[in-house]
């Protein structure tokens, strides 16, 4: 059992590595950032002073090491635009990111897995018709065309909720119905077909023979093992969330990560860009981290395999 | 009345392959013999066609069947080449992506020992950062053209095909014909390309088609934020954005974008769905 911990935390941190190796190559692809910074047409001795107040004539190996060092410190530097360190903008943007992306997961999960349970049971059901028409179609919609119909909806022709920013309760609502309803859709095709996988097993098939009630098969055997694969799947939702918080903070004009970096991009301040990548791509690693931990929990042969 | 709804539902169960087919073979057609329609030209702008509201006349294609945006251009034409974009961004990315995969994956598969270890962890690798973030730091470091939106979606997509791939070399590479190809002394090279190589195409093209939906939809997300497809080329996301900016007064330019937006991924997911089940179940 620790013996999987640590191969698990170290593969975390090679990912982690890997990450951080990523940034920097990708930023170092865009030329000299001394030239980058100064204005068209800078005398030479001044880029080459700034060069060398940036370290920048330093062997590549060690600008990268040093790259290395700094960024597992949380060191980026300073914001181009703001003047102030590029990972402290980030973290208190991350509030607003965080709350979106993890309350639209756990209530998507619920609604998905339910739906997908009742599908699975009802088989051949209007229900499961209902419940996976639903699903299909929530699946092809685009996560921000959604949020737009929506907004146009709720927030334009009825005026009921808020359009955009954050203010209050209420301005969580149709970013998080949105982010939802995508998560919903992909859980109940998952669990429910991970469902029937279950409940065509032999231990079920013992379990019904043993005469136990339907619900207790339902739940105890068949349920948890089906969730073992929804399991999985909320460490890829979440990469999708954060990952794509961009797009939804630009739809619902929400204060988070995502725009933070649409405008760092915008405006070629790379420290925040090179932060931003960072932290979310960790907060990625460690989310699959605690996952992997947590399958122990939910299926026992993994800790005999192990 | 339940009889009917049970005949609606095995229809569209058992036939949501069928619709998905039809469906894009449609959206295909339309968006390849588009020139052949003699729609409006999607990029000039027209002052007197601002905002008009849509028609709904499709016999009459310059009488703005689904209306003009706010420059007067219409809303159908830009639509209808705005698909042939996407599309064919999808088609080069997914593309591209499929052969860099199959070939990593032929290779791991093959050699198995270190180069598996290296390629699956670079692997690992690649699928631990969000494929959205590492879009936008490429375009980012790259900047936004059409070449760089088929390079990095085609980045975001290739981990797939290689984890596929090399598992089924593990097993096809260990069969009789390849194991006999080996002992007469037929080539590395030639027996993972023309042994081996056939017998994984067909989970390859499976995941092609699933690929193709999202690369769509991320492709219009890109655009959406501006970093896709660049202005005046029409293209399903950045309609979205622009019509997002009169979404009060003039709704409907960006409803249509987005529906053909989603009839092509439903479409797309359909026959992904229909081809997975016919070629491969095992990969459901």
């Amino acid at each position: 059992m620790s013996r999987y911990i640590i191969e698990r935390l170290g593969e975390a941190l090679v990912a982690v590595w890997g990450i951080v190796t990523i940034v920097f190559v990708v930023t170092r692809m865009l030329g000299d950032p001394a030239v980058l910074l100064l204005p068209l047409g800078t005398p030479e001795a001044q880029v080459a002073a700034l060069r060398a107040e940036l370290g920048l004539e330093r062997p590549m190996v060690i600008q990268y090491l040093d790259f290395l060092i700094r960024a597992v410190q949380g060191d980026f530097g300073l914001s181009y635009q703001f003047f102030r360190p590029a990972m402290d903008l980030v973290l208190e943007r991350l509030p607003a990111t965080a709350i979106l992306a993890s309350t639209s997961i756990v209530l998507g999960v619920i609604i998905g897995s339910l739906a997908g349970f009742v599908a699975a049971v009802k088989r051949g059901s209007f229900l499961e018709f209902l419940a996976m028409t639903v699903a299909l179609l929530g699946q092809a919609t685009p996560v921000f065309w959604l949020g737009i119909m929506l907004i146009l909806y709720f927030g334009v022709n009825l005026g009921w909720l808020p359009t955009g920013g954050w203010d209050s309760l209420a301005s969580l609502v149709l970013p998080v119905l949105t982010l939802s309803i995508f998560v919903a859709a992909t859980v109940s095709r998952l669990f429910r077909s991970s469902m029937l996988d279950a409940l065509s097993e032999d231990y079920v098939r013992t379990a019904r023979a043993k005469g136990l009630p339907p619900g207790t098969i339902y739940t105890r055997h068949a349920g948890r093992n089906a969730l073992i694969p929804v399991v999985t799947m909320v460490a890829i939702l979440t990469a999708e969330l954060l990952g794509g918080s961009a797009v939804t903070e630009t739809v619902f004009s929400w204060p988070g990560v995502g725009r933070l970096l649409l405008q760092a991009i915008e405006n070629k301040d790379f420290p925040v860009i090179q932060a931003g990548v960072f932290l979310i791509a960790v907060i990625f690693v460690f989310t699959n981290l605690l996952i992997d931990l947590i399958y122990p929990l939910l299926d026992p042969r993994i800790r005999v395999t192990r | 009345m339940i009889a009917a709804l049970r005949k609606v539902r095995t229809f569209a169960g058992g036939h949501s392959g069928w619709i998905g087919l039809v469906l894009l073979a449609a959206v295909i057609l339309i968006v390849v013999l588009a020139p052949l329609f003699g729609l409006p030209d999607p990029v000039r702008n027209n002052l007197r066609g601002r905002f008009v509201p849509p028609s709904f006349n499709f016999l009459d294609l310059t009488r703005y069947p689904l209306g003009g945006d706010h420059l007067g251009r219409d809303l159908f034409s830009r639509i209808v080449y705005g698909g042939r974009v996407s599309l064919a961004i999808g088609a080069l990315a997914v593309g591209l992506g499929g052969v860099i995969g199959v070939i990593v994956g032929l290779f791991a598969g093959f050699y198995k020992g270190w180069v598996d270890r290296v390629l699956m962890r670079l692997v690992d690798v690649q699928l631990s950062i969000p494929l959205m973030l590492l879009a936008l730091l490429v375009v980012a470091a790259l900047g936004p053209s059409l070449q760089n939106l088929i390079i990095v979606l085609a980045l975001t997509s290739w981990v797939r095909y290689a984890r596929v791939v090399r598992g089924q070399v593990l097993a096809v590479r260990e069969r009789e014909f390849v194991q006999s190809a080996y002992a007469i002394g037929v080539g590395n090279l030639r027996i993972i390309f023309v042994h081996i190589l056939p017998n994984v195409l067909t989970p390859v093209l499976v995941i092609a088609t699933l690929e193709l939906a999202r690369v769509i939809i991320l492709e219009a997300g890109m655009s959406f934020l501006g970093l896709g497809v660049q202005p005046p080329w029409p293209s399903w996301g950045r309609m979205l954005a622009e019509g997002r900016n009169y979404m009060g007064t003039y709704p409907e330019v960006s409803v249509y974008p987005g529906l053909a937006l989603f009839i092509t991924a439903l479409a797309v997911n359909l026959s992904g769905d229909w081809l997975r089940d016919r070629l491969d179940p095992k990969l459901r």
